[in-house]
């Protein structure tokens, strides 16, 4: 099998059992067309940890951990674990922000704007529009010259760190600890909406750690799909894209829960200008960063601290963008959903500008 | 023999050490070209680059990652 996903096939092969994987999870539990989606799941994350108060969106989904402690081990039983970091952290982590921004403006991550498409949501269809232009600008960007600088290798424990917080928030996911002031938290789980809908959490988990092992042999990313395909003409992660989206389709109709149209999609608005211009700034600073959300989960378990903290970045970005009024929901965009990505894409703007160091 | 081009892409995030590769290699139809790296995604990445491209690919390892060498 580990031939096969590090072979020409391994994306596609990858992609084709994620996707499966992907509706299988909407089916045991999780909410329409997110089987996976990094960026709700994030989101989930930063309501459960309390780090913002929208109660519907209150979870701590063990896919998110069970990604990098997939991708960690193995990471380490194929010797690929390498401890990295120091290419313009802070600036990685208000990248992560800018991304999660455009993703809840949008509501879904690259990986949910292919499975909602494959489920009929067509409203997805300015979502990927928008990311793919999201990727063309940061090409531009790429071929100018842009770089966030070289990281260096740190020592063996400096990639341990993403490894551990993912087991601590298993660790609270399974013991609920209740000892806050009203008697609820410091871990919050909805009891209604969105958060409440879930997969039983060891399928979840389980499913995770394997996503998370096929991720990392077969380097599967939605982003850098696009990206090498755009700037390369290699179509050798786009297969893994496509294979992942029909699979969804094939499996979504098989399980009769295709649905095609725009309106009454679930988490999902019909504003065609904010769901394609929240993709736009999602798909800027994933290129900038170096690939997809999906991508930095894996790349954090590897031992990558720059995709660490960019990851750290969406969860506060999470936060912020429900805490500021700025996420969408199924009624449309929030009172500062527009506002938000505007600031973003000017951010990533000047980003994509001003980080141009001169190699020798 | 036409002299070693050596390109340092370790550190790089994708797709740099592939853009690096992709410039070192424009307008050279034959030579002898070494990548270095430091992931083994990135090490795929140049040599599958390197042999869509038409050239001989073989890695070495070296600390703190791989050398890539491609020639033609």
């Amino acid at each position: 099998m580990d031939k096969v996903l590090t072979s020409r096939n391994g994306p596609w092969v990858a992609g084709g059992l994620i996707g499966l994987i992907a509706v299988a999870l909407a089916y045991f539990g999780n909410p329409g067309n997110m089987g996976f989606c990094v960026a709700c799941f994030t989101r989930d994350i930063a309501g459960a940890l309390g780090f913002h108060r929208a109660g519907i969106v209150q979870y701590l989904r063990p896919e998110i951990p069970g990604f990098i402690l997939g991708s960690f081990l193995s990471s380490l039983l194929f010797r690929e674990y390498a401890p990295r970091g120091g290419s313009s952290p802070v600036v990685r982590f208000a990248l992560g922000v800018c991304a999660m921004f455009g993703a809840l403006v949008f509501l879904g991550c690259p990986w949910r704007a292919y499975l909602r498409v494959a489920g009929g949501d067509w409203n997805a269809l300015y979502g990927v529009a928008g990311l793919a232009v999201g990727a063309l600008i940061g090409i531009g960007f790429l071929w100018s010259g842009f770089s966030l600088g070289a990281a260096e290798r740190n020592p063996k424990a400096a990639g341990l760190f993403m490894p551990l917080i993912a087991l601590g928030l298993l660790a609270f996911l399974f013991l609920k600890p209740l000892f806050g002031a009203e008697g609820t938290g410091p871990i919050f789980f909805s009891t209604s909406g969105p958060g409440s809908m879930h997969a039983p959490a060891l399928i979840s988990l389980g499913a995770g750690l394997v996503v998370g092992w096929l991720a990392q042999r077969s380097r599967f990313c939605t982003v850098g799909a696009l990206r090498d395909l755009f700037m390369m003409g290699d179509a050798h992660l786009f297969k893994g894209v496509v294979a992942f989206t029909v699979v969804a389709f094939a499996a979504n109709y098989a399980l009769g829960l295709f649905k095609s149209g725009f309106e009454g999609q679930p988490v999902a608005h019909t504003d065609e200008l904010w769901n394609f211009l929240g993709m736009v700034l999602s798909g800027l600073a994933f290129t900038l960063a170096g690939g997809c959300p999906g991508r930095q989960l894996i790349m954090a378990g590897e031992g990558d601290s720059d995709a660490g903290i960019f990851v750290v970045g969406m969860l506060v970005g999470a936060a912020m963008a429900h805490n500021f009024a700025a996420a969408s929901s199924g009624a449309g965009i929030g009172p500062m959903g527009a506002n938000v990505t505007v600031i973003g894409l000017v951010f990533c703007v000047a980003v994509g500008l001003l980080f141009r160091p001169s190699r020798s | 023999m036409s002299d070693t081009i050596t390109v340092n892409a370790a550190g790089l995030s994708c797709p740099q050490p592939v853009m690096e590769t992709k410039k070192a290699l424009s307008g050279l139809t034959s030579g002898r070209v070494e990548v270095l790296v430091d992931t083994a995604t990135s090490r795929n990445n140049v040599s599958r680059f390197g042999e869509n491209k038409g050239w001989r690919v073989t890695t070495e390892e070296r600390e703190g990652g791989w050398k890539v060498i491609l020639e033609k």
